[in-house]
């Protein structure tokens, strides 16, 4: 497991190229996942199914499969997940249609069954946790990882209100524009800023693993392939050997 | 039970010449004894096609080639499907494996001159399976219908439209619409599943019987057929099997090793292998901040994009693949291993490993000023290794030394000039000494006699 | 070349246990391939049970269902229909149906849990065509014999009202009857065992 965790941090640190998103990474802001931590992913999931189902869909995912990989019996689903009448083996999708969502929000909420996938666990904490007000935009709140973003503050009743605190800066060129600080919480949510920090980390990783549910067991098995091969390994290089033991 | 083995085999020889092929291609053919660790990627080449084959078969059964549904038929596969993402985790790195396994096979094949004389079929045949393994490659890219398969897919197209006149109707007859659509999609599939593979195995089959025929060539890049026993066995060789077959036997479980360790901890190799923006479907109206090839195309990609003009960067491109084709005619040196060859042709050698991997490198990142300076210098000295292998195959006088010198770098200074863009004059000019220093080296350099010569080339094999 | 200090004995363990090992690993490998066109779970999800109205069915009135893509009879007998059933067991091939498959609770004269409603897979147990209903006495093409029952027209295999296989005919097991349990007097649930069944 442990090992697994290594190689898959090497293996992203080999990625130099920019696979980053609109907006630039904001590095004091920093989430680790564990997907073995199931009370963890439990209370995602049903933050998710809160806040966030109601306009994202996670269509390619199936409630029975949530339950059955966090460890929850299906009764559990079907009284505290589902929130929109569906089966329990159905895909999660929503009801809202997308020329709609278009007309409210100015964009359709994107489905995000792989959003974690395409975008990166950092990415989906940083623009959870740096919404701040901003009167200019439509909903009242912007946010700094994805600037105008066309997103409400959801969790805002949560978090609280966050303001920005501005500062001059140059760019190479010489021009001097303002950017962000950093954030100030400046009235508070019914979550302090610790509770509302692993509300957001429990739906970060929620929304790792549903962007993939056979990573788990793809790494067990993984570990006994590996080992399989290690052991077949040795009985090949000794008849290799024992062969080549002819050749002067 | 030997005895009705036995029969059983005089029953099928009787009517299929089972012994002779065994014999002819495994238990009697002789192969050199002194095969290093480069020997063993053509019989990996082999592995990760039938790897290929296999998995494709099953993902065929899961996967739908249609516009409206391909994406969801992957994700589908992925979770839906008993085991379904083992197999295409196992098909998408194996595409990647693919690429790695062949690059190795090609580099061994060049480093040691296995493409010269009288192996020049047995190269021309690879570079055959190669250009097919890219298309499949392509087309396959395409199948899982994600914004980078979509994105990938236009731009490679769009690559046709560059040839004069008919290009543009090239590029629509290619899509079978006037954007990548539905139509392309599955005439990819076709291609993808049944066509293209058809072919490859076709050109595997010619390659190992040409091989075969001839007989491998080794680390020395001498001839085992020259010395041979009372029995008419090369002294210096062994027969494949069992010698040869468990010795790969090894090489594949330990390649099967770091395949397993890819499969089942890092699917995605950091974006490499599956890229993140292939993760949302494709959007025709949405186009990836960065449309980046799959890893192995990048080093050509590079090249495309190191000049400015679409036409000319496409014939660049086509050129640095083609210009492979004929690397028999090119080297014309007798002396086939990098080993006996000069300091300079080992330095050419290893540049060009290093031209090779930077472009791949600069192919996947965005084209910046100073990447794009890059990307031009590289493909530069990508052209210049065969320029050099072309020109000191065979002793050159000083004064064609200088003259080629100064042609080289003239012809390589009057497209700077004509680039020239204001506020660019320090890039271009900094940029402008990798290319002089690279000629200065190699075309002044074999005047030298220490560096130019090429050393003795033993009688026998080396341990 | 091999020479006299060849070890048989040694190449021969390790050729046989490489072989072996190696051998095991290819044939565990194949199972991905295999479990991977086993349903999927979209195809579980479509095999989820489905819950049927029988409350306006009216006297032997035959309705037609799909549950995991098969179609499913439920045809509700008359009290002459079932009477009919137990003196026709002579000229059946299967009539305790002990060479058929059916849950346990079907595994009496009339194969069901309750004599009025039948509750059958409709697809015959030769090669998989699907028979008619044919209820009718005596008709012209079946001959005077026939008391009502099922006819295969692809190859002529026969059943009773209970889906039991006649002798002399090409099947040779009764029509199988799938899982289901009364919800209520008037819904049947096709695809789950009685509560107080056996799994």
């Amino acid at each position: 497991m442990k090992r697994a965790f290594l190689l898959t941090a090497l293996c992203l640190g080999l990625a130099g190229p920019a696979f980053a998103a609109v907006g630039a990474e904001l590095p004091g802001y920093q989430v680790v996942v564990d997907l073995t931590n199931r009370a963890s992913l439990q209370r995602g999931a049903k933050y998710f199914m809160n806040y966030c189902l109601g306009c994202h869909s996670v269509k390619y995912s199936r409630y029975s499969r949530i339950g059955e990989d966090l460890g929850l019996d299906m009764e559990m689903v079907k009284d505290n997940l589902i929130f929109t009448g569906q089966r329990v083996s159905e895909r999660m999708e929503i009801a809202m249609a997308p020329d709609e969502a278009e007309r409210w929000f100015g964009a359709s909420p994107p489905d995000l069954s792989m959003i974690a996938r395409q975008k990166g666990a950092t990415y989906i904490y940083q623009y959870l946790m740096t919404f701040y007000a901003d009167e200019d935009r439509p909903w009242g709140v912007n946010n700094w990882r994805f600037p105008y973003t066309t997103m409400p503050h959801v969790l805002w009743r949560e978090q609280g209100l966050q303001r920005a605190e501005w500062k001059d800066a140059e760019n190479g060129n010489g021009d001097k524009k303002k950017v962000i600080e950093g954030l100030t919480l400046e009235s508070p949510g019914l979550k302090t800023p610790e509770e509302y920090q692993q509300l957001v980390v429990d739906l970060t990783s929620f929304l790792v693993y549903v962007s993939e549910p056979a990573r788990l067991t793809r790494e067990r098995v993984g570990t006994w392939v590996l080992f399989f091969l290690l052991v077949l390994g040795g009985f090949a290089y000794f008849l290799k050997r024992e062969y080549w033991q002819d050749i002067h | 039970m030997k005895a009705y083995f036995d029969g059983l085999i005089g029953w099928i020889d009787a009517r299929f010449p089972l012994m002779r092929l065994w014999n002819e291609h495994l238990a009697h053919y002789y192969a050199p004894k002194n095969f290093n660790f480069w020997y063993f990627f053509g019989s990996l080449a082999l592995l990760v096609l039938i790897i290929q084959i296999v998995t494709g078969i099953f993902l065929t059964m899961h996967y739908k080639p249609d516009a409206e549904l391909a994406f969801a038929s992957l994700e589908y596969i992925r979770r839906d499907v008993p085991l379904g993402w083992l197999i295409q985790y196992m098909h998408s790195t194996g595409a990647s494996f693919f690429f790695i396994v062949v690059y190795m096979h090609m580099f061994r094949g060049i480093m040691y001159g296995s493409f010269k004389a009288p192996r020049e079929l047995i190269w021309l045949l690879g570079m055959f399976l190669y250009m097919a393994l890219m298309a499949e490659a392509f087309m396959g890219y395409l199948l899982p219908w994600g914004n980078m398969s979509y994105w990938g897919a236009q731009v490679i197209v769009n690559l046709f439209s560059t040839i004069p006149w008919v290009g543009p109707d090239i590029a629509i007859w290619l899509r079978g619409d006037f954007a990548i659509s539905d139509a392309t999609l599955t005439r990819f599939f076709a291609l993808h599943v049944s066509a293209i593979p058809l072919a490859i195995l076709a050109l595997v089959m010619l390659h190992i019987m040409a091989l075969h025929e001839v007989g491998s060539n080794n680390p020395d890049g001498i001839e085992i057929k020259d010395h041979k026993d009372a029995d008419g066995k090369p002294l210096d060789g062994v027969p494949f099997h069992p010698y040869y077959t468990v010795k790969d036997i090894w090489g594949s479980v330990a390649f099967l090793f770091l395949f397993a360790l890819v499969v089942f901890f890092a699917p995605e190799m950091g974006g490499y292998f599956l890229e993140p923006d292939n993760f949302t479907p494709a959007n025709p109206l949405l186009t990836p901040e960065h449309i980046v090839p799959v890893w192995y195309f990048t080093p050509f990609y590079s090249v495309l994009r190191a000049i400015p003009d679409p036409q000319f960067g496409a014939l660049a491109m086509l050129l640095s693949i083609l210009i492979l084709f004929f690397l028999p005619w090119i080297d014309r040196n007798p002396v086939r291993s990098v080993r006996y060859r000069s300091q300079l042709y080992k330095l050419n050698l290893l540049l060009f490993v290093v031209t090779f991997a930077v472009l791949g490198y600069l192919g996947f990142n965005a084209p910046t000023p100073l990447y794009s300076e890059l990307a031009l210098r590289f493909s530069e000295w990508y052209f210049l290794f065969f320029i050099t292998l072309w020109f000191f195959s065979r002793p050159r006088r000083n004064i064609e030394r200088l003259a080629s010198l100064v042609v080289v770098l003239g012809l390589i200074s009057l497209y700077d000039v004509v680039r020239m863009e204001p506020g660019h004059e320090m890039l271009v000019f900094l940029g402008w000494l990798m290319p002089a220093a690279f000629v200065a080296i190699m075309f002044l350099g074999s005047g030298v006699e220490k560096l130019g010569r090429d050393l003795p080339v033993p009688d026998r094999v080396t341990e | 070349m091999p020479d006299d200090t060849v070890d048989v004995g040694r190449r021969r363990f390790l050729t046989g246990s490489t072989a072996l090992v190696g051998g095991t690993g290819a044939v565990v490998a194949m199972w991905p391939f295999i479990a991977s066109m086993s349903p999927s779970a979209r195809a579980r999800t479509a095999g989820a049970p489905i819950e049927v109205d029988i409350g306006q069915m009216d006297w032997g009135q035959k309705i037609d269902l799909i549950w995991r893509k098969q179609p499913i009879w439920i045809i509700r007998r008359t009290p002459e229909m079932v009477a009919m059933l137990e003196p026709e067991a002579n000229y059946l091939r299967d009539p305790n149906s002990d060479q058929s498959q059916q849950p346990e609770f079907a595994q009496n004269s009339h194969r069901s849990l309750n004599p009025e409603f039948l509750v059958l897979v409709g697809v015959c147990t030769h090669l998989g065509c699907n028979p008619t209903y044919r209820p009718d006495v005596a008709p012209e093409d079946l001959g005077a014999d026939w008391p009502g029952g099922f006819f295969c027209a692809c190859h002529g295999s026969r059943f009773d009202l209970a889906g039991r296989v006649y002798d002399h005919v090409p099947a040779n097991a009764n029509l199988r009857v799938p899982p289901y349990r009364f919800v209520s007097d008037t819904r049947i649930l096709i695809g789950e065992m009685p509560e107080d069944a056996p799994a």
